[in-house]
């Protein structure tokens, strides 16, 4: 059976894993490469990094950590943040990346998903995407409007249909971000995820809120979501990888158990 | 029965190629044997190739293209060389696809005809299967294998497809795995032919294992 996917999530300033809340007072966590390292032994299925500072800085995601991690794990891992053009995304696929994820940069031009799809196959390419709830039932008829640039702008779009256009374009994942939930560990953004998880063909990935088993879970039964990331809870030490995956085969979740 | 010199030549030669026909992105391959230590070049170059001691044949992307690729660059010939002539050879994802005779994607595609059978679409009865099928999955061990040394049977590998295969000769199958309603052929071999439609080089520890089992084995399965 098709196990559901753990997926720690490394919030990366200048080459140091960060963690704040709602994107705000960040504390520094260590070194990538080491912590990488570290949750691939304990068994994460996949790991993920954004470059949080690079698109704003404009500058191009740190290809040397990117490669320095591909030395260490032998799993899948994406990255984004700071990926502009298809020569960013073919730059840190051939440094190893298995995905790249691209959130405000496809709102502004959608045609870099069917361009990067076509280029490098949709497997490829991750559709990261910040929605927010918005009563706007005429404009927003899934009730969620993307936002971009770390929750601070809004599009117009509502969530569901740009995941739907996200597919036709070519996708091969969608992560679902809740600024509601994110960094407050009170668990994912169920509604939206499940929206979307039952709107498209292609992974769904819970992702923002985690903070016990519990929430995981949720997302797994509840939201449909194919996989779920995690951060907080288990980079504060309170949770290990092989712990929730205990909690989550308790409750018939099915997890890659040994590794 | 082997010849002196030919042995003598396997003993000596550890070159292993991996083949490139611009059909996605090798880095993990090669650094998956960088990691075992064992020496690899990414390589679209016949003579290369020919002389290597190990071919392994990755992957990514569509079927149609992957083929095209091949002819344009000449390697057909080249791989059926190196298949005939007892060298081991890993074929990965894509690349295990189109030794098949054909493959429903892209309309149809006309394959290598190595193994007998065919690649067909996942065609999920729950929409709650995604296509593609992308994850960790068990792989159900058929029969033993010297690839498979070290390995658990049910291990979880790391797939990305939508197409399967589908071999002709149940013979060929050395593991399968079920998937949106399918049971499929996660890995076939046959004599000095083995494929996998996982990712063997970004499926962890196990993946190592095979990948370390291929990089020393002879090319026999008798033992």
């Amino acid at each position: 059976m098709l196990t559901r996917r753990i997926i720690p999530c490394l919030d990366i300033i200048k080459r140091r894993v960060t963690k704040g809340v709602k994107f705000q007072n960040n504390v520094d966590l260590g070194d990538p490469v080491e912590l990488a390292e570290r949750y691939y032994r304990e068994g994460c299925d996949e790991l993920v990094f954004y470059d949080i500072t690079a698109s704003a800085e404009r500058r191009p995601i740190d290809i040397q950590m990117v490669r320095d991690v591909a030395r260490v794990v032998r799993i899948p891992f994406a990255v984004g943040g700071g990926i502009s053009c298809l020569e960013d995304m073919s730059r840190a696929l051939l440094a190893g990346a298995e995905k790249v994820s691209v959130n405000s940069l496809a709102v502004q031009n959608p045609a870099i998903i069917t361009d990067g799809a076509r280029a490098f196959g949709a497997q490829c390419v991750v559709l990261g995407m910040d929605p927010v709830a918005n009563p706007d039932c005429a404009r927003f008829p899934s009730g969620y409007e993307v936002t971009v640039r770390g929750f601070r702008e809004r599009t117009g779009r509502d969530a569901v249909a740009w995941a739907r256009e996200a597919e036709e374009r070519g996708v091969g994942e969608i992560v679902v971000n809740s600024v509601d939930a994110d960094g407050t560990r009170q668990g994912y953004q169920l509604d939206i995820t499940r929206r979307i998880a039952d709107a498209v063909r292609v992974p769904v990935v819970a992702s923002g809120g985690a903070g016990c088993p519990r929430h995981l879970r949720d997302a797994f039964v509840e939201a449909h979501a194919d996989a779920a990331i995690v951060a907080g809870m288990i980079h504060s030490g309170e949770y290990t990888i092989g712990r929730i995956k205990q909690a989550l085969d308790a409750d018939g979740v099915p997890v890659r158990k040994s590794w | 029965m082997e010849t002196s010199f030919a042995s003598a030549h396997r003993r000596e030669n550890h070159m292993l190629a991996i083949v490139d026909y611009k059909a996605g992105n090798l880095t993990s391959v090669k650094l998956a044997f960088d990691a075992l230590g064992q020496k690899s070049v990414i390589t679209s170059d016949p003579a290369i190739i020919r002389a290597a001691a190990r071919v392994v044949f990755p992957g990514v992307g569509a079927a149609g293209s992957a083929m095209r690729n091949l002819h344009e660059l000449g390697l057909v010939p080249v791989l059926r060389e190196v298949i005939a002539s007892g060298r081991p050879f890993l074929g990965i994802c894509v690349g295990t696809q189109i030794l098949f005779d054909f493959s429903e994607e892209d309309g149809g595609t006309p394959c290598l005809g190595i193994l007998p059978g065919r690649v067909a679409l996942f065609r999920p009865g729950d929409p709650r299967d995604k296509v593609p099928h992308m994850g960790w999955n068990q792989v159900r061990i058929c029969r033993p294998h010297p690839l498979l040394a070290g390995i658990t049977d049910n291990s979880d590998f790391y797939f990305v497809h939508s197409y399967y295969p589908q071999p002709a000769n149940p013979a060929d199958t050395l593991g399968t795995t079920d998937y949106a309603g399918a049971t499929f052929a996660a890995m076939v071999g046959r004599a000095n032919l083995v494929a996998t439609q996982f990712h063997v080089e970004k499926s962890g520890r196990v993946g190592l294992q095979l990948l370390e089992n291929f990089a020393t084995w002879d090319g026999r399965t008798n033992t």
